[in-house]
């Protein structure tokens, strides 16, 4: 009847998953039930859980991310702590659980931290920033975002019931075949990953079709901001590589559910093919992350120097070669596997050349600061930060990308510093920018500055704090995901890690307070102008936070700056110089509840099939199956927002913009 | 920002159905000149860019059976499994259903509720033909112990050729779901937008087939010492 699953199932004689997943269920619980209480649940459902507005769907986004980031953060400590306290003797976790957190570490950190985090910026800034009013398919974006909760969902479940995979982030065969993890750990990493990647998928279709098809008028390649065209890349980057992942998964789980033989190494599997696949997606995916971060810092860059973009174009040219070239060096990944010289010389130099885009990229943001107006706001620090870490994390990368240095330092802690050093500074800290400079546009008040820049440097010190020792270690011969070590030489190194993390803690509580602060001083802290930064592209356009249709009337870009070059020409002429638009009614696609139904039936199927529960399973695909007809039968896809309505809003937006130029002329 | 009101440029694609320039927002072809698309090509743009990502799921699949194409594990070979004649005939039977499916579009453009549900239902019965032949071919090689736990090449071939019967199964389904709206709700511009979509879905195994044919059971077929 519930095929695998027993109360065996509830790890009751283990407190830390059992406590901790209880925590996290009995948090759930009684944010439901207050929210139910205070009567905020048809809100709740009306104007987020349905929403297909990319600005809401990006918010939910940013809001998934940040919950999974606490919770991949907590691992963290208790990785450090584990490691400061095994010298010599067992620590506090067992390797069972040490290896399950690792794991866990890893694969919500990439898959739920990361991936929300971009994604959700991109809905949130790309269409406002292409003069538009949404993505070309908002009801599959809300279906994409539903998707990808069902999958943080999966892994936080695992907790409770069964158990997570020890394998480590990627699920090297054979180890994660059936023969040698017969638990369901294996089975929860797949169905999630894999479950949330049909939404990745859907992300990625959703915004090359908006970034190549639905532009403001006038919006030339050469004219969309940078961010839009880093995002463009990045989901290109998603279609050509995540259903590599999806293909290479479904195999391992055809593997270990049917019998079949690819990775297990008998019957003439292969195991190493499950690692050339697995790169073939793995490493695009690490430009997926961090190109919409570089197209980020190019934004708080020529907004906070006061300055267009230096070198724009070059900046296109070298985006596009990190995205073709990323696909070119997959085999830098495992060198040691023994291809011969001549394969890891070609993929060892080709892992140099991609270094050579990026380095132009520091370039330009370095010439964008000189001789600008730099105002060093947390926006801009967090920036500055990336381009004094990531220089390092790239060079240390260039290093590994030498075959004969990498048989050293394979798989050793250097490697696992080198990818943090790239990912923190390169991907958080943009994220964190980001957060600083659009919360304004989504929320409509600024975040607290003060207790942003000591988030800022907690988190500067306390990352290079944890991770410095993690070259030194490497380099001394330590080993990655070591449970315990004997090594005396390694120890204070580790303990300063330890140090390390507990810094980023508090940056983390600095953030915590900010959002507070924040929010209980928001009167005082309102964007009436919907401009705070003095920014340069269409999104400051719009009123903070922007009406549903973002602008009344689409503009018609004419520059590579257009609002610079509007708000130029107003200020010149201290009034505004456009005369008001005849307003016409806009047509919205209404709200849907498809996303989160199939989200339901797909964590039905997830689970099912996890624990093999066959009849479950197959009511879980019929659930979805008819969710879709439903969705199809439908006769009123849109309603209309009447021109009274529109012309209401936008004149708020065009008076309070005529205020700031009267201010100015004073 | 600019607020001048723009008109409606010309109608770049010759869809012939854009409304005239005083109701209607900016619309063009999405290359950045006069604003977004018209939705029938960002509905269609959308779905070629879900087909390349399908595509290079089975590109993924393509791979891997290359990789395992010799690993029989002393068990058989594609040399003594194939049998090119009822690949002929499924691949006769796919071939066809995209000329009816063909049809099918032609007969909406022409607003033909008859033709539309013979030519879609003539597609359906011979996707299922085609699925009936594949499921008989399958149950037959496991009946011969040449089941997909026998070897990797077995593994790898079963899965490359069952992910495409998979889709088509898939394509039978949403079949269906279009001849019921086509019926209940006639040829709603929405409605033929999703008719599209499913003609590109169609199309695009009908072309991953022909590459199944070629790459996997003629390549599979020829004497060893045509393979390298």
């Amino acid at each position: 009847m519930f095929g695998k699953l027993t109360w065996q199932a509830i790890p009751l004689n283990e407190p830390i998953p059992l406590v901790s997943g209880l925590a996290v269920y009995l948090l759930l619980f009684v944010l439901i039930v207050w929210v139910l209480a205070k009567g905020y649940g048809p809100y709740l459902w009306r104007e987020w859980i349905t929403s297909v507005d990319h600005k809401r769907i990006g918010v939910m986004y940013f809001l998934l991310g940040s919950v999974m980031l606490l919770r991949g953060f907590i691992d963290a400590i208790m990785l450090r702590a584990q490691q400061a306290m095994a010298f010599n003797a067992p620590g506090y976790l067992p390797p069972s659980h040490f290896d399950q957190i690792f794991s866990a570490h890893g694969t919500i950190m990439i898959f739920f931290v990361a991936m929300p985090f971009v994604i959700g910026l991109m809905n949130f800034a790309v269409p406002l920033q292409l003069g538009v009013r949404d993505v070309a398919f908002p009801t599959l974006n809300s279906v994409s975002f539903w998707l990808n909760a069902v999958g943080a969902f999966l892994v936080t479940l695992s907790l409770l019931v069964g158990e997570f995979s020890r394998t480590g982030w990627l699920p090297y065969p054979p180890l994660s075949e059936l023969r040698y993890s017969p638990g369901v750990g294996i089975d929860y990493y797949c169905w999630a990953i894999q479950i949330s990647g049909i939404g990745t998928v859907m992300t990625g279709v959703n915004f090359v079709t908006t970034i190549l098809k639905l532009r403001a008028p006038g919006m030339n390649y050469t004219r969309m901001p940078m961010f839009c065209w880093t995002a463009l890349a990045s989901n290109l980057l998603i279609i050509a590589a995540f259903p590599v992942l999806t293909a290479t998964l479904a195999m391992l789980l055809l593997d270990r559910y049917l019998g079949f033989h690819f990775f297990t190494d008998m019957y003439g599997g292969n195991s190493m093919m499950f690692m050339n696949l697995i790169w073939a997606w793995g490493h695009p995916e690490v430009y997926i992350l961090v190109l919409p971060a570089f197209g980020i810092y190019s934004e708080v860059v020529s907004t906070f120097s006061g300055k267009p973009l230096f070198g724009y174009r070059s900046m296109i040219i070298a985006t596009m070669a990190i995205c073709i070239i990323s696909f070119m060096v997959w085999l830098h990944h495992f060198f040691t596997m023994g291809a011969g010289p001549v394969v890891n010389a070609v993929f060892g130099i080709a892992s140099m050349i991609i270094a050579v885009p990026t380095g132009v990229k520091i370039f330009n943001w370095m010439f964008t600061m000189y001789g600008g107006r730099v105002r060093y706001s947390s926006a801009m620090l967090w920036t500055i930060g990336f381009m004094v870490s990531f220089v390092v994390g790239g060079l240390t990368g260039v290093l590994l990308a030498v075959p004969a240095a990498d048989f050293q330092l394979h798989n050793s802690m250097f490697l696992v510093a080198h990818f943090h050093n790239t990912i923190i500074p390169g991907v958080v800290f943009a994220v964190f920018a980001a957060y600083t400079y659009w919360f304004p546009k989504a929320f409509g008040f600024v975040l607290d500055e003060r207790l942003g820049k000591w988030a800022f440097w907690l988190w500067f010190v306390g990352f290079w704090v944890a991770w410095a020792p993690g070259y030194v270690v490497g380099l001394e011969g330590m080993t990655r995901r070591l449970q315990h070590y004997d090594d005396p030489q390694w120890r204070p190194w580790l303990m300063l890690a330890s140090v390390g993390v507990l810094i980023i803690l508090a940056g983390i509580v600095a953030q915590v307070a900010q959002l507070v602060v924040s929010i209980r001083t928001r009167e005082k802290r309102r964007d009436r102008t919907g401009d705070p930064w003095d920014g340069r592209s269409l999104e400051w356009a719009t009123p903070s936070p922007p009406p549903a249709f973002n602008f009344a009337v689409l503009p018609n870009v004419k520059d590579q700056e257009p609002y610079w070059d509007i708000k130029q020409q107003a200020r010149q002429a201290m009034q505004l110089v456009t005369p008001e638009p005849e307003y016409q009614a806009i047509e919205m696609p209404r709200n849907s509840p498809t996303g989160f139904v199939t989200a339901f039936f797909a964590t039905v199927t997830g689970f099912a099939l996890i624990w093999h529960i066959w009849w479950l399973v197959i009511l879980g695909l019929l659930g979805a199956y008819v969710t879709f007809v439903v969705f199809a039968w439908r006769d009123h896809t849109e309603f209309v927002i009447p021109a009274e309505e529109v012309a209401r809003i936008d004149r708020a937006n065009r008076a309070a913009r005529a205020e700031r130029l009267r201010e100015l002329a004073r | 920002m600019s607020t001048e009101v723009l008109r409606a440029p010309p109608d770049p694609y010759h869809l012939g159905h854009l409304p005239s320039a005083a109701d209607a927002p900016p619309q063009s072809t999405g290359h950045g000149g006069g604003g977004p698309a018209p939705k029938r090509i960002v509905v269609g743009y959308g779905f070629w860019i879900f087909l390349l990502s399908d595509v290079i799921i089975f590109a993924s699949f393509f791979a891997a059976y290359s990789v395992l194409f010799k690993a029989t594990a002393g068990g058989p070979t594609a040399q003594q499994l194939f049998d090119l004649r009822n690949t002929a005939v499924q691949t006769a039977f796919l071939l066809l259903s995209t000329f009816t499916c063909g049809m099918a579009s032609i007969a909406v453009g022409a607003r033909s509720q008859k033709w539309t549900q013979i030519a879609l239902l003539c597609t359906g019965v011979l996707g299922v033909a085609f699925l009936t032949l594949e499921a008989r071919e399958f149950a037959s090689f496991v009946a011969r112990g040449a089941g997909p736990t026998r070897s990797a090449f077995l593994s790898s071939f079963f899965t490359l050729v069952g992910c495409h019967g998979v889709h088509v199964t898939a394509g039978v389904l949403w079949l269906g779901t279009m001849m019921a709206q086509f019926y209940a709700k006639g040829f709603r511009t929405d409605i033929r937008h999703r008719f599209l979509c499913f003609t590109l879905f169609w199309h695009a195994l009908d072309i991953i087939w022909v590459a199944i044919f070629s790459l996997v059971y003629i390549v599979g077929t020829l004497p060893p010492e045509f393979l390298p």
